[in-house]
């Protein structure tokens, strides 16, 4: 119950439940209706989107003390993998996508 | 308005992208810009971090030349990757950047954790589990990624699942020991990192064949959770949103992919079929008689004075980078007359959609491709099927075998034409790893062969005719 009463106090992990759940329900509705056509460019744009996590190490690199090694090799290799994942994941799903268009004038 | 709330601002116009971008993403028409849109909302998230995030005593980030540093290799090398890939290779792309998501959100989990020991309770949850996620999560694309690109074969591991079993109960327990707070030694720590690698590894290994889109967009999604616990940790709104986002309509669309093949996930996650003894078991007690070859002659003379030809490509053709050669013959054929269509099956290649990207890029025309019932239906009207480098989308024990892995997976039923031309290099089994009955039909003759060749062959053959 302490668990479930702190939950319920502290604010910010209830507002934070609340975008869980809500978000959840949101990527159901939003993709449900798929022609599988678009199956691979969406896993790509998707995948892209989840590069949102570049935001933590963006984070992660900018507190690290400058004397702290590991913390400032690790968050820069993390920098750059999740830049990697935006924007090799943008780019890879715009030329697929571009593929569908070019057709698309014909 | 000060700087928190700009902040914020900027946030959540990046939650709105990536729902509004995802949305467009959906439908043909839109699906480019909503790519764009979500860009320029991770840009804009981007932005306002580096700049306006601060931290609980109020302090702004710094290492400035390191985050730029960062970035500015990540974007110059990820744009050379994705620009530089040929379309063929579209798929294991995609599980490659899927694995660097996974990598940097297990970096965070290392670098708060190795800051912070004994945080509280909640937080060491949050860390842990996105460690433990997004290790799987790139662990087990590198594994995808190796085995699209040919680098690794599929292993069936003796005792697989048992091994996993034990992996998983030694995660939890060592989990449930760092959280608890029992014993904080590093090592520990670091053993859960160890065993979650290995999970991911073990856990995609044995899974095969046409089940490498479904693994893919299944580890997509866990890249998207253990983002979200992100969000956790730095009470971060708009990571929780894309995270969550995606790991939910990624969930969806691994069982949209499910049921595309007609097959539950729990199949394809342990009845993994890749190297399966089963499988091929039972296909191997078979007599399977002799098989017809046919030259590229006869070939196109069948295909010369047919009224219709349907071609149907599969991932031989990607392979062989057959696309334009494959556009070339259908052009030739449409000057004698003769009329072409493509039957697309969904899971054709190696990926949903796979050959509409491809044959998109052989400038096909939209029109030409069929989806699989209408194929189906225009199958009798057909003369000649040319089966290009497909193999189990084709595979008639999909509709007779009950003892067959692929039993109960929709396919193209080429047999209702009239002739059938399977172009392969060799008699070897599709990547489900099963024999074909359908090389031994009375119907079917084999062309073999490299695809790109023998559609260039055939090409200048019906030139001269």
């Amino acid at each position: 119950m302490e668990v479930l009463n702190e939950l319920f106090t502290d604010t910010s992990t209830y507002r934070l439940l609340t975008i869980v759940i809500l978000s959840i329900f949101l990527g159901i509705e939003v993709i449900s209706r798929v022609p599988s056509v678009l199956h691979t460019p969406l896993m790509s744009g998707a995948n892209a989107i989840h590069g949102v996590v570049i935001i933590g190490a963006i984070i992660v690199m900018g507190q690290a003390p400058s004397d702290d090694y590991l913390a400032l090799t690790l968050g820069f290799l993390a920098v750059i993998l999740g830049t990697l994942n935006v924007v090799g994941g943008f780019v890879v799903t715009d030329r697929m996508l571009e593929m569908f268009s070019k057709k698309k004038k014909k | 308005m000060d700087q928190q709330a700009i902040l914020l601002l900027g946030y959540l116009i990046g939650s709105i992208t990536f729902i509004v971008g995802l949305k467009m993403l959906s439908h043909p028409e839109t699906a480019r810009k909503g790519n764009i849109i979500a860009a320029v909302g991770m840009t804009i998230a981007i932005v306002v971090t580096i700049f306006l995030y601060r931290d609980h005593n109020g302090n702004p980030l710094g290492n400035y030349p390191w985050i730029f540093g960062g970035l500015i290799i990540g974007t110059v090398a990820g744009t050379l990757i994705a620009k530089r890939v040929q379309m063929t290779a579209m798929p294991e792309m995609v599980s490659l950047f899927n694995g660097m998501g996974g990598a940097c959100a297990m970096l965070i989990s290392i670098v708060e954790h190795h800051h912070n020991p004994n945080a509280e309770i909640g937080m060491k949850v949050v860390i842990v589990l996105g460690m433990i996620i997004g290790t799987v999560s790139f662990a087990g694309s590198m594994i995808a990624w190796g085995k699209l690109a040919g680098k690794i074969k599929d292993k069936n591991i003796p005792a697989g699942q048992a091994i996993n079993f034990l992996l998983f109960a030694g995660l939890i327990v060592s989990s449930v020991m760092v959280i608890g707070g029992y014993n904080d030694s590093p090592a520990l720590f670091y053993s859960i990192l160890a065993l979650a690698a290995l999970y991911g590894i073990l856990f995609v290994m044995p899974i095969g064949g046409a089940d490498m889109p479904v693994v893919i967009s299944l580890l997509n999604s866990f890249t998207g959770v253990a983002a979200a616990f992100g969000g956790f940790l730095y009470d971060n709104p708009v990571m929780l949103t894309g995270g969550i986002l995606v790991g939910s309509a990624g969930t969806i669309l691994t069982i949209l992919m499910c049921n595309a093949m007609n097959r539950s996930l729990k199949n394809v996650l342990i009845g993994s079929f890749g190297g399966g003894a089963k499988g091929g078991g039972a296909a191997g007690d078979k007599e399977q008689g002799a098989y017809k070859e046919i030259g590229l002659n006869d070939t196109a003379v069948l295909m010369a004075y047919a009224q219709k030809v349907m071609i149907i490509p599969g991932y031989g053709l990607a392979v062989a980078q057959a696309q334009h050669a494959c556009h070339e013959l259908e052009k030739v054929l449409a000057e004698k007359d003769v009329e072409v269509v493509y039957g697309i099956h969904p899971v054709a290649g190696r990926m949903p959609g796979h050959m509409n990207v491809l044959l998109a890029e052989a400038d096909v025309p939209y029109e030409k491709l069929l989806e699989m019932e209408d194929a189906n239906d225009q199958m009798s009207t057909t003369n000649v099927v040319m089966v290009i480098g497909a193999n189990d989308v084709v595979n008639p024990a999909a509709m007779d075998d009950p003892g067959s892995p692929i039993y109960g997976m929709p396919i193209l039923e080429v047999e209702k034409a009239e002739h059938v031309i399977v172009n392969k290099r060799s008699m070897k089994p599709g990547y489900a790893g099963i024999e074909n009955d359908l090389f031994f039909r009375p119907k079917t003759s084999m062309l073999f062969g490299d695809a790109k060749k023998v559609l260039q062959d055939l090409v200048s053959e019906l030139k001269q005719m």
